[in-house]
């Protein structure tokens, strides 16, 4: 697929354009509203930076609505846990925008403890001609007032501004992982490694729990859960992930308590790849529905695998996304990049998956025509406009011109998170610190 | 160099036989760190032979038992460390010492560090004769790149498929020969230390390692801070004295070239009681000195 870059390198404040990652500018999580026109990002100091895309003038129909800086705010500040003596990161984890129901936009964002319901609003106008206090704020002498005027709208330059409406905090003893707004747009649940809760919009003192998965005693704990989703047609339905690989499917209309499972997906293991790490790369880092809700689709650590939801026993689908690791898992088991949890996303027709790798690399799979496509997010690499060239890892063997070897991928330059534009084909790629912004060519 | 820094501290409370473990993973490491700008001779360890290949196996497995203790005990302190990460690797962790239970190499481990805390000097032997023995061969096979876990980048890229794909049925002969010899050595000073204390059996490993895990998990509950465990390092460092001058006769009897242990190091502060017989094997390791202090907490 032919891609025109439209490099956005942020150069305001806060993601700065340096060779090295300052660890609060590092992107921690993306996500684009349900309309498109809304773009979020989270980072790891805690920000949140929503972008806004330009509307199309008919002047310039060449250059499609590209993305500017709309708002920016400090979701959540670091805190200190007294109890245990741990310090409580104010990295965003999650950020998930409600669907738009008046002038304002609202979403929601998450870090290890705390989630927070935030309001984007506009204001281009102020009142003015107040009776009891002058233009610049002052407490007008009342004795001064000889007569009396009704203050009226005057428009002034737009303000985005972004309140916190809710706080929705001290539900969870352990680290959010997820956050999924149901489709009834009421409620939504949060996740953490043990625990999941449902809470309604509205109400920040209470939540449900309705996944628990600790065991009675610490020691035995084996399994973590990953991630969840609710299902976007069903309310009453919904996913999370394993540690272990396995995925599990819940309808809160069975019981209060979601601790069994509607369908249970998992794949067998296959004993020839066997080894210490088996387990390791089987745990699900990211599950997404697709959007017409029949499939679901899991990342692991080195596949991307699409899951109908009326077969539990193995994939309909497996995508390699790096094979070529298979033999560095060791190395990567001692660095702790065997660890790194990608995502993986549905493009808006549920036909192309897309998901990051390692060296700024990431993939895109085509699930009609089976076809797949790695690309660089770099800035090096690629000039803004420019059609952004596929790459190739050579595994062993001779080296092509403009192949990179396995022995030369750069670890630390990992993409973990992504997105897709729910309906155009529009792709959001953080790369460390910096946002990249790919749309189709229009010819 | 400062990860290993961060093991004193969290060291304190945490069963012996573990302790030793790390302590011995750490000088394995370390000792991987310091001669790898010699041989790397990982390809002529693959010989045809199966016996190599048992031994590449166990060597490999070993090292990643001993990495993976080494990751479960130093995460970061300040921030809650990550669950899904520590579960992990304490799920590999069992997997290994599942299979080296069934191999019945497990028990041997268990065997060398059952006991309270005035057999934990056997430790040092033990640990002693492991990397001594190691050493004496072709310097073992540098499995890992050696790398800082700050950064990503690799020095060099191991194969390292005798990991990555082995089948867990294959039942690697259960006794190797260096290890073993190790091993005969150090229940052999056992005998001579510690008459009194019986040789626990394999379903000890699974009461540590839960131990482990409890305490690995535990740090996501309320502390409740490790009780008895100043008085255990009290106790630990009391015992030195009398105990370390026997143990450096034992050592100096046996061995030509003793490497310098963390017990060793215990040993040179407390010099009024140290052998002079000793001072041989210490001037070879004078760059390991000042780590080992750090190591240890002096």
């Amino acid at each position: 697929m032919d891609e025109e870059i439209d490099t956005r390198k942020i150069n305001n404040s806060f993601l700065r354009d340096h060779n090295y990652a300052t660890e609060a500018d590092i992107i921690s999580t993306v996500e684009f509203n349900p309309t498109g026109e809304l773009l979020a990002t989270g980072d790891k100091g805690g920000r949140v930076v929503v972008f806004q895309r330009e509307q199309e003038s008919k002047n310039q129909p060449h250059r499609r609505g590209e993305y500017n800086v709309y708002s920016t705010f400090q979701s959540h500040e670091p805190e200190f846990d007294y109890l245990k003596s741990l310090e409580i990161e104010e990295k965003i984890n999650k950020i998930r925008w409600l669907p738009q129901q008046n002038a304002a936009y609202f979403l929601l964002s998450t870090n290890d403890k705390t989630v927070k319901l935030w309001k984007i609003s506009e204001r281009d106008k102020r009142p003015e001609g107040y009776n009891l206090k002058d233009e610049d704020g002052r407490i007008r002498d009342p004795t001064t007032i000889t007569a009396l005027r009704v203050p009226v709208l005057q428009p002034m330059d737009l303000m985005v501004e972004a309140t916190p409406r809710r706080v929705f905090s001290n539900a969870h003893t352990y680290h959010i992982n997820s956050i999924s707004v149901s489709n009834d747009y009421e409620t939504y649940m949060s996740t953490d490694d043990l625990r999941i809760n449902l809470w309604n919009l509205e109400i920040t003192n209470q939540s449900f729990n309705i996944v628990d998965i600790k065991p009675a005693n610490m020691e035995e704990l084996t399994e973590v859960i990953t991630a969840a989703e609710f299902h976007p047609n069903q309310c009453n339905t919904f996913i999370y992930s394993s540690s272990k690989g396995s995925i599990r499917l819940c309808d809160m209309r069975a019981s209060a308590l979601c601790d069994n499972h509607s369908k249970f997906f998992e794949e067998p293991e296959d004993p020839s790849n066997r080894s210490f790490f088996s387990e390791i790369i089987s745990s699900i880092s990211d599950v997404k529905f697709s959007h017409s809700g029949r499939y679901l689709m899991t990342r692991d650590y080195l596949t991307v695998k699409v899951w109908d939801l009326n077969m539990e026993s193995k994939p309909l689908e497996t995508y390699q996304v790096h094979d070529y690791l298979r033999s560095k898992l060791c190395s990567l088991y001692e660095n702790d990049c065997i660890f790194d949890k990608f995502e993986c996303v549905w493009n808006g027709s549920d036909s192309v998956i897309m998901t990051g790798s390692y060296n700024n690399f990431f993939r895109m799979f085509d699930r009609n025509t089976k076809r797949d496509v790695t690309l660089e997010a770099s800035r090096e690499n690629s000039k803004p406009r420019a059609i952004l060239k596929p790459r190739k890892v050579c595994v062993g063997g001779k080296r092509r011109k403009d192949e990179i070897s396995v022995d030369s991928l750069d670890f630390s330059k990992k993409i973990l998170h992504t997105a897709w534009h729910p309906s155009e084909n529009i792709i959001a790629v953080a790369a460390t610190n910096n946002l990249y912004i790919f749309q189709d060519k229009v010819n | 160099m400062s990860l290993l820094c961060q093991a004193p501290t969290a060291l304190v409370g945490w069963p012996p036989w573990l302790e030793a473990s790390v302590q011995h993973a750490s000088q394995f490491w370390m000792a991987n760190m310091y001669s790898k700008g010699t041989k790397r001779k990982f390809s002529d360890s693959v010989d045809v032979a199966t016996d190599n290949k048992a031994v590449l196996y166990s060597r490999q497995r070993q090292s990643l038992l001993d990495m993976s203790l080494i990751k479960l005990q130093l995460c970061h302190m300040l921030v809650e460390p990550n669950m899904c990460r520590s579960v992990l690797i304490a799920n590999t962790v069992r997997h290994i010492q599942e299979e080296m239970t069934h191999d019945g190499s497990w028990q041997l481990v268990t065997e060398a560090f059952s006991g309270s805390g005035p057999s934990d000097h056997l430790v040092a032997t033990e640990v002693l004769c492991r990397s001594s023995v190691l050493e004496q061969q072709d310097g073992g096979p540098k499995l890992y790149s050696v790398m800082g876990y700050d950064s990503c980048h690799e020095e060099e890229v191991v194969t390292d498929e005798g990991l990555c794909s082995v089948a867990v049925g294959d039942g690697a002969p259960a006794l190797l020969g260096t290890i073993d010899h190790c091993w005969d050595r150090a229940v052999e000073d056992r005998v001579i230390k510690d008459s009194g204390s019986e040789v626990k059996d394999g379903t000890r490993s699974w009461e540590g390692a839960k131990t482990v895990m409890g305490q690995v998990f535990g740090t996501f509950e309320i502390k409740n801070g490790a009780p008895g465990s100043d008085p255990a390092l009290e106790e630990l460092f009391s015992a030195v004295d009398a105990s370390y001058y026997d143990l450096d006769t034992i050592l100096t009897d046996i061995q030509s070239t003793p490497k310098m242990g963390p017990y060793n190091l215990l040993d040179s502060m407390t010099s009024s009681h140290g052998p002079t017989s000793n001072s041989s094997c210490r001037t070879d390791l004078n760059e390991l000195d000042h780590i080992m202090e750090i190591i240890v907490g002096s």
